[in-house]
């Protein structure tokens, strides 16, 4: 299979066995991730980290995967320093990466600018999220999560929880989930439902989700609780906000009711939809899943500059 | 003898079967009357077999099918008879092209195509009848694309 060259935007653009073999990729990366291995694979090279809006984990997985590689980071976490302040396009500054480096990674608060990127720029564009878009490198270390913990990502139970209407990270994750044939059932608020075109997509990959508003229910015969944080940036008005924020709440005293072997993943970060005491049972895997990043953009990094272990 | 609303043309292209109450923005799509000097007749709500339709007559142009493709977006059945001597020289039904630019605005306001980028708005047809097309960079799909319309 070869990706050299190639944009990772979407996750849709992506097939299972496309996806299966950035998994593959991203297992071997594992100690090379932890500092137990060391690779120059990607000696020389240079990546762009074009942060428009603010990121810790992303940021710093994608900065510390290309470290690892033996490649060099240059860029900005604050745009406030950058031309954008002046007014310049982000073609404008996307056609100076390109010319500055050999693979670009854009954060963007406007949904599609990964893909705008991509038409402006030669070298390689990751998507690191745009707007409530597309989020595909956090898909891909969601799936890696699941499948080394459960050794297999089809058949599992999978509940996604709290913001599924503007969470970008759930859109992605739902589509990607029901090429795998997971069993899926949405938990939201009636404000905070899944979009229709995203249960649409889910249903003509075969996949059969259900919704719900009771997270007792969704919690009974879960494999995975994926929990997403109900993001204040994304509310059109804060009164939809205040009516919403904090109706969902993982404790021991909830995951009781749970199978023994759930795991409860969140995207990060957490606020007050998951109390602290959770983290150390060993249903907590956020903090697992937040390292799984640095292997997967590993993989993708290499896979798309061309380098081998 | 049934009483003719406008004329016949003697060369020219007609753009029958328009869904009834969208000929104007065919026109608006096809550029006409701003890249044409044609004389342009507009019928609106004529009854045929399957209802009402729209009906256009550009004289003394023939489109070029391709082009008029587009207009599938909003008016799916409609045909393109190209008029030589009076007589139907050639007929075409419409056909949306897999990608459409620059004539629907994204639904999103949020989306990039939206924003102060040098790049014209861009579909991806995902079907031709209903139309269902989705943004190339958000992929959002607008619901009532004939309000889209730039």
């Amino acid at each position: 299979m070869n990706f050299k060259g190639r944009d990772i935007i979407s996750i849709k653009d992506f097939s299972k066995a496309e996806i299966n073999y950035i998994l593959e990729c991203s297992k071997k990366m594992v100690p090379y991730a932890k500092g137990e291995k060391y690779t120059n694979i990607l000696k020389d090279r240079v990546l762009s980290s074009l942060f428009f809006e603010p990121s810790t984990r992303t940021r710093l997985s994608f900065e510390s995967a290309m470290n690892r590689l033996g490649g060099r980071v240059i860029g900005f976490s604050d745009p406030s320093g950058t031309s954008q302040k002046k007014g310049e396009s982000l073609a404008d500054t996307i056609r100076m990466a390109d010319s500055y480096s050999d693979v670009i990674v854009v954060r963007h608060p406007q949904e599609g600018a990964a893909r705008l990127a991509a038409e402006f720029a030669d070298v390689p564009v990751l998507n690191a999220g745009d707007g409530a878009g597309r989020h595909p490198t956090q898909c891909l270390l969601d799936l890696f999560t699941i499948l080394t913990e459960k050794k297999k990502i089809e058949k599992n139970k999978i509940a996604l929880l709290g913001d599924l209407k503007y969470g970008r990270t759930v859109h992605s994750l739902a589509y990607a989930l029901s090429l795998y044939g997971v069993e899926l059932t949405f938990v939201s608020p009636e404000s905070l439902k899944m979009p229709k075109e995203v249960i649409n997509e889910c249903k003509e990959l075969g996949a059969e989700p259900r919704s719900t508003s009771s997270l007792e229910k969704a919690i009974s015969d879960a494999d995975v609780l994926y929990v997403t944080r109900i993001q204040k940036e994304r509310f059109p008005d804060a009164e939809e906000y205040n009516r919403v924020v904090g109706i969902y709440k993982i404790d021991n005293d909830l995951l009781k009711h749970a199978r023994k072997d759930i795991i409860v993943m969140h995207p990060l970060p957490r606020v007050t939809e998951i109390n602290p005491e959770v983290d150390k049972t060993p249903h907590a895997l956020y903090f697992k899943q937040a390292f799984n990043g640095v292997p997967v953009r590993m993989a993708l990094l290499s896979l798309i500059s061309g380098g081998r272990l | 003898m049934r009483e003719l609303k406008i004329q016949t043309i003697k060369n020219g292209s007609v753009i029958d079967h328009i869904t009834a109450g969208n000929a104007v923005k065919v026109l608006h799509i096809l550029g006409i009357p701003r890249t044409s000097s044609s004389t342009v007749s507009v019928a609106m709500n004529v009854k045929s077999k399957f209802g009402k339709k729209d009906i256009v007559k550009v004289e003394n142009r023939e489109l070029d099918p391709q082009e008029v493709d587009k207009i599938a977006l909003i008016a799916p059945k409609a045909t393109i008879n190209i008029i030589r001597d009076f007589e139907v020289a050639e007929k075409h039904k419409v056909k949306l092209p897999k990608e459409i630019s620059g004539i629907v605005r994204c639904s999103n306001p949020t989306c990039v195509s939206n924003f102060n980028e040098p790049v014209e708005s861009r579909f991806i047809v995902i079907r031709e009848d209903p139309p269902r097309i989705k943004c190339y960079f958000c992929e959002r799909e607008p619901e009532d694309i004939a309000e889209r319309i730039i």
